[in-house]
């Protein structure tokens, strides 16, 4: 294994135990804590935040399992969510996937040749009144057209 | 009507989100009130104005505060910002225009309870937010409204921001409390409520974001104020999340009992490209939707909408034009609750799932003629035979869009095609 938190997760990790009176509660912020660093939540992962907590790993598995925010896969530099449920599919959110398909030469699931983007469907981002919406790792990116939706790829690549 | 507005009143103001401007607003003046009212009198004002939860299920807050009173020490307050029914997205814009709004009645409940540490619980995707919210915690804890000597009251108040991960079941009071502790976020069987065992097994409180941000009003205007804007039994406002196809979909802070028509055709500027309208979804993407007929003499409140069938739920409304499919968007719906039922009760596990596949068929055109009754009596199986809402939360929209479209259903089975998809 051989994995370590870097000085920054751990600050943070300090911080979020002093949140909870108890430890085991700041297992979801350590996963998302976890994810910042390395990016996906491996069985690596799961070993040091178990080890973290002083906690057995299948209870971390059990949780980073059961949430769906916790990737479980390496994703690329920019991790796309596209939003396709109820006011966003009315508002064309399926046109919005079929062009980002195109634009990046990938399908839904999957990741582009040099890693730069990775490019999944979620459901609802709670943001239906600006549909369709998508999210590009933590930032929202809302009233999708398709000439907004060119413009918003090409300032990332 | 009174249409005066509780929570977007100076929400248009620039830098309100910061708490000078804030404090220049009348900001955080009911923390004062607390102390000069004390924990009965700001129980019963609360009762009397009749304030109803705004996370759905529309129960009284004054109520829910009174049931932890006597109860042991320490006490814990969760904050449901767990916002994720589909149509839904009105505590998002408190929490990024007004989050000095939703920590003072944090505080006033805090104070009021006894309650020496409050969580906000804010689904994981909102990360703009919660950093908005940790910033705005930050301002008041400098300003001395949080922390060891709130108002210098020697009261102690601290409050978290616990992000979740991606689980809407989460917005299920037990199963927020479940995720708080660190575990899956699987439903508690109840009782025992929350008020009794909550979180790290101690009495807890479980208020929507919406139904905190009323709280300061309604101290520092009394209840009678409050009930006076709106009708009786359903006093106040409703942020009113309007999506789908409407000219000027967002949210807007509405007097309970306004016209549900009014709030589509002049509120919200009418259905878009000026189509017809076809089907409305009322209250959060779980609510039995409604035909036009319906919504005819409907108003915005829980009661009328109760009464026409169906639930003013979380506020928000899907509007469906004309030439929408309904089979397509009760599938869209179906895939989301199938996606995410937490898989601990069968009824739901397997039945959720289970409505999705038939109404994929039919969609595809490889329909059979007893679905339609399949499905129901699937819905029938799994109503009320599960821990939470969630499967009624599937069933719902299935057993209504069947009832109230069956032809277009029928028309998908006998024509083995989508009518609407004109590729296939």
């Amino acid at each position: 294994m051989g994995l370590e938190f870097s000085k920054k997760s751990i600050d943070k990790i300090k911080e979020t135990l002093s949140k909870y009176p108890e430890k085991e509660a700041s297992l979801l912020p350590i996963l998302h804590i976890a994810q910042e660093q390395f990016s996906f939540i491996s069985q690596d992962v799961i070993e040091l935040v178990a080890l973290t907590l002083d906690i057995n790993s299948s209870r971390v598995k059990e949780v980073a399992t059961f949430y769906t925010m916790y990737n479980k896969k390496s994703v690329g530099k920019y991790h796309i969510q596209l939003c396709k449920n109820i006011s966003c599919s009315l508002r064309g959110s399926s046109q919005i996937k079929e062009q980002l398909e195109k634009i990046l030469n990938i399908k839904v699931g999957e990741t582009t040749s040099d890693g730069k983007f990775t490019l999944n469907t979620v459901e609802c981002l709670g943001a239906c009144g600006t549909a369709p919406v998508m999210q590009i790792n933590d930032k929202y990116y809302e009233s999708l057209t398709p000439e907004n939706l060119k413009a918003i790829i090409d300032s990332l690549n | 009507m009174k249409t005066e507005k509780i929570l977007t009143k100076y929400s248009h103001i620039k830098d309100y989100h910061k708490i000078d401007t804030y404090i220049k607003y009348d900001g955080y003046k009911s923390i004062q009130k607390v102390f000069e009212l004390g924990q009965k009198e700001v129980i019963d004002t609360l009762i009397a104005s009749q304030l109803r939860g705004r996370g759905g299920a529309g129960f009284s807050t004054g109520m829910k505060w009174s049931f932890i009173v006597n109860k042991p020490f320490p006490r814990y307050l969760a904050i449901n910002a767990d916002e994720g029914e589909p149509g839904t997205f009105k505590d998002r814009s408190i929490m990024r225009n007004s989050p000095h709004l939703l920590l003072e009645g944090i505080i006033v409940a805090c104070l009021t309870l006894e309650i020496e540490i409050a969580y906000i619980y804010i689904r994981g995707e909102f990360v703009e937010e919660a950093n908005i919210l940790e910033k705005a915690i930050e301002e008041a804890r400098v300003k001395g409204f949080i922390g060891k000597d709130v108002a210098k009251s020697g009261k102690k108040v601290e409050i978290w921001v616990h992000r979740g991960a991606g689980a809407y079941v989460c917005g299920e009071e037990t199963a927020l409390i479940n995720s708080i502790e660190g575990k899956k976020g699987q439903p508690r069987l109840k009782p025992p409520f929350p008020a009794e065992v909550g979180i790290f097994g101690k009495p807890t409180i479980v208020n929507n974001v919406e139904t905190i941000a009323n709280v300061p009003y309604i101290l520092m205007n009394g209840a009678q104020k409050f009930l006076e804007i709106g009708i009786p039994k359903n006093g106040g406002t409703r942020l009113i999340g309007i999506s789908g196809h409407v000219n000027q979909p967002g949210i807007y802070e509405l007097p309970m009992g306004f016209s549900f028509k009014e709030s589509i055709y002049s509120v919200a500027g009418g259905v878009l490209n000026g189509k017809k309208l076809k089907a409305v979804i009322p209250g959060g993407s779980s609510t039995p939707v409604l035909l036009p007929e319906e919504i005819e003499n409907l108003t915005l409140d829980f009661d009328s909408i109760q009464g026409a069938g169906s639930m003013m739920g979380s506020g928000g409304i899907i509007v469906i034009s004309e030439g929408t499919c309904m089979v397509k968007t009760l599938l869209t719906l179906e895939e989301f609750y199938a996606h995410e039922s937490c898989g601990q009760c069968t009824p739901c596990r397997e039945g959720v799932p289970w409505i999705r596949d038939i109404v994929e068929r039919i969609e595809f055109g490889h329909g059979k003629e007893r679905d339609l009754d399949k499905i129901l009596s699937i819905c029938d199986n799994m109503m009320g035979n599960t821990i939470c809402a969630l499967a009624d939360a599937a069933a719902m929209p299935a057993k209504s869009f069947i009832q109230k479209f069956k032809s277009e259903f029928e028309d998908h089975i006998k024509m083995k095609k989508c009518p609407f998809n004109l590729k296939n």
